[in-house]
């Protein structure tokens, strides 16, 4: 089966070549961080994390989002989502390593990255993260090959795989609630510090995660001969729907907890990130953009005619997507940092190789997915 | 080594993995608790002795970009540190006062550590392991009050004089102020409390009772910071 994955026509083979070359380039810019260290990036003493973080906690979500797929086919017999779930598990395998790489480009040291396994600490929840990022990439793994395989040898998938699949399930809700608690636990930082992150987590990403998996869709039925079909898309769109505005509803209730309790601490994070402190306010115009394609695209798929239409479905989850990238990334991690524990307002900017280290991982994932789908495609369609 | 002595240290070895560090002992004399006040007022403007002492025996690089700066101990406005406290104490608002690790009884970076390279000993300090830190900067989104800073590139040629006697640190770590305990095993007190030629700042064990720090507490209001927090923070400032 995975010899299949290089054979392809003409253009096939110039896209992966130039996934390559993006990720060689990445590759390039993190040498260039290994030897400088992370100096290169616009972290400092105040913003301690930032890029990189924000989107190890975007594609833990992208992750987590098969669910949105695996659990109405294999708990509801929901028929129509037959094709589109391999879609599903596959693109959960390249978004934890994705989330994987984040954490590795962030370290200081990361030739001691092992230290994790060699002196485990369960009271981080770092710990916490790298056991259910790790147990659910091989449950992906192992459910979407196999299911795959038994398929490509015309049997029934063995029967041990539907137990797999079935704690999948809880294992994709974990390991965003254990994202979020990274974040939740601490009490140094009060926007971070408030138990919505998790179920907020799980909203957005229940979004964003199906919105990529749409896209993918779509472009899949217009280059080969499969189709995950209509109604699974539509049905998809409305998994979509309702998980946004949960999201937005979630967020509500937190701007109301906060503005409404004003204890100082707790508001400067929000007045820094939506209006600004003092003229720094580099988040305020990506977060009112998060509002505006967030709220936008809510409204826009609550229309079914809207969603009917390719187009229209197609640019609001390049909406939804982005959207939620600043919402939980970017617009989470930083502000989170500003002010300062000392009150300070140290403003953070990504640097060229930081860009290009998140550009170059964000290939990886893409060619990743890309020979997963080859081989699934070679699978349900050209046998 | 006959068969006997491998299973003895296989035994040892999964003793070893199994026994959770808290409950070995992590260093440092059991039954002393270390503790430090600051005089809110004591110290003059413009003085650095402190910061200079411990800088200097601790190897600490002088980084000119302020946004990547090391630093054990700094000064503040008292209103930075002390941002709950009424605007109306004109007489120490603006005034600039020392700060450090609080070397917390509760510290909110060791259990968030993914690797224990940050730890609490048996007598309170709260240290580091440089050996084994992996820079995931976890502790410093912990850490309430930006005592932590973060090697973002090699300090050793920000370092005006290594001192041979303490480590320097690579490129990739976290670190902060240990209270001197290399000093403390030498039975001498902190480099900075030395260092203070106002007296402003003293150190002692919290629990004894007739030592300079119980004494300085039990005749003078102290604060701590973000005391609301639980973290029960071992600096103390005297108002």
């Amino acid at each position: 089966m995975i010899e299949k994955a290089l054979k392809g026509s003409g253009p096939y083979r110039t896209w992966l070549s130039f996934l390559l070359a993006v990720v060689v380039a990445g590759f390039i810019s993190y040498l260039y961080q290994w030897h400088r260290g992370l100096s290169v990036t616009g972290l400092s003493r105040s913003v301690s994390w930032g890029l990189y973080i924000a989107n190890f906690t975007f594609f833990v979500g992208v992750a987590a989002s098969a669910v949105t797929v695996v659990l109405p086919y294999y708990l509801h017999n929901v028929k129509e989502f037959g094709k589109i779930t391999i879609l599903g598990e596959f693109l959960a395998v390249p978004a934890v390593l994705m989330s994987f790489l984040f954490i590795i480009v962030d370290l200081g040291r990361p030739d001691r990255a092992f230290n994790m396994i060699l002196h485990p600490t369960p009271t981080s929840l770092l710990f916490w993260d790298m056991i259910v990022l790790n147990g659910y990439l091989l449950l992906n793994l192992l459910i979407g090959w196999s299911t795959l395989d038994a398929e490509a040898k015309e049997e029934k998938p063995l029967p041990w795989i539907r137990f797999l699949i079935l704690l999948s399930i809880p294992w994709a809700v974990s390991i965003h609630t254990v994202t979020a608690f990274i974040y939740q636990a601490l009490v140094a930082r009060p926007l971070w510090h408030t138990p919505l992150w998790a179920p907020r987590f799980l909203a957005s990403a229940f979004a964003s995660g199906p919105a990529l998996l749409i896209l993918m869709s779509l472009f899949i039925r217009r280059v080969s001969r499969f189709d995950p079909g209509d109604a699974a898309i539509q049905k998809v769109a409305t998994i979509i729907v309702y998980s946004l505005l949960v999201n937005i509803f979630l967020l509500t209730v937190e701007l109301f907890t906060t503005l409404y309790g004003s204890v100082p601490a707790d508001v400067e994070h929000l007045r820094y990130l939506f209006l600004g402190i003092g003229g720094h306010k580099a988040l305020a115009p990506w977060i009112w953009l998060s509002m505006v394609l967030m709220g936008g695209s809510a409204l826009a798929l609550l229309s079914a005619r809207l969603r009917r239409r390719e187009g229209a479905l197609a640019l609001t989850c390049v909406a939804i997507i982005v959207g939620v990238w600043i919402d939980k990334g970017l617009g989470l991690v930083v502000p989170g940092f500003i002010p300062s524990p000392l009150g300070d307002i140290t403003e953070y900017g990504p640097t060229l190789p930081e860009v290009l280290i998140v550009i170059g991982v964000w290939a990886f994932g893409g060619l990743l997915i890309t020979l997963l789908y080859r081989v699934a495609l070679y699978v349900k369609v050209e046998r | 080594m006959n068969r006997r002595d491998f299973l003895r240290l296989m035994a040892l070895g999964a003793f070893s993995i199994v026994v959770p560090a808290e409950l070995l002992p992590a260093g440092g004399t059991p039954g002393k608790r270390w503790a430090m006040t600051i005089d809110l007022r004591a110290c003059s403007n413009g003085c650095t002795d402190c910061i200079e002492a411990c800088h200097r025996i601790h190897n600490v690089p002088d980084i000119p970009d302020g946004n990547r700066r090391i630093r054990w101990i700094w000064t503040s406005p008292f209103e930075a540190l002390f941002p709950e406290q009424p605007d109306y104490r004109r007489d120490l608002k603006g005034r600039s006062v020392m700060a450090l690790c609080n070397h917390c009884e509760n510290p909110p970076c060791v259990p968030v550590c993914p690797v224990k390279a940050t730890f609490k000993r048996d007598d309170g300090i709260v240290m580091m392991d440089y050996h084994r830190c992996i820079g995931c900067r976890y502790c410093m989104a912990a850490c309430p009050y930006g005592a932590r800073s973060f090697n973002w590139q090699d300090p050793r040629p920000f370092i005006h004089a290594i001192d041979k006697d303490y480590p320097t640190r690579t490129k990739g770590v976290v670190e902060k102020c240990s209270f001197c305990e290399e000093r403390l095993a030498k039975n001498l007190i902190p480099a900075c409390v030395e260092a203070c030629k106002e007296k402003g700042l003293a150190f002692g064990d919290l629990n004894e009772e007739r030592s300079q720090v119980r004494l300085l507490l039990a005749s003078r209001q102290a604060m701590q910071r973000k005391a609301h927090l639980g973290t029960k923070p071992k600096v103390f400032y005297l108002l």
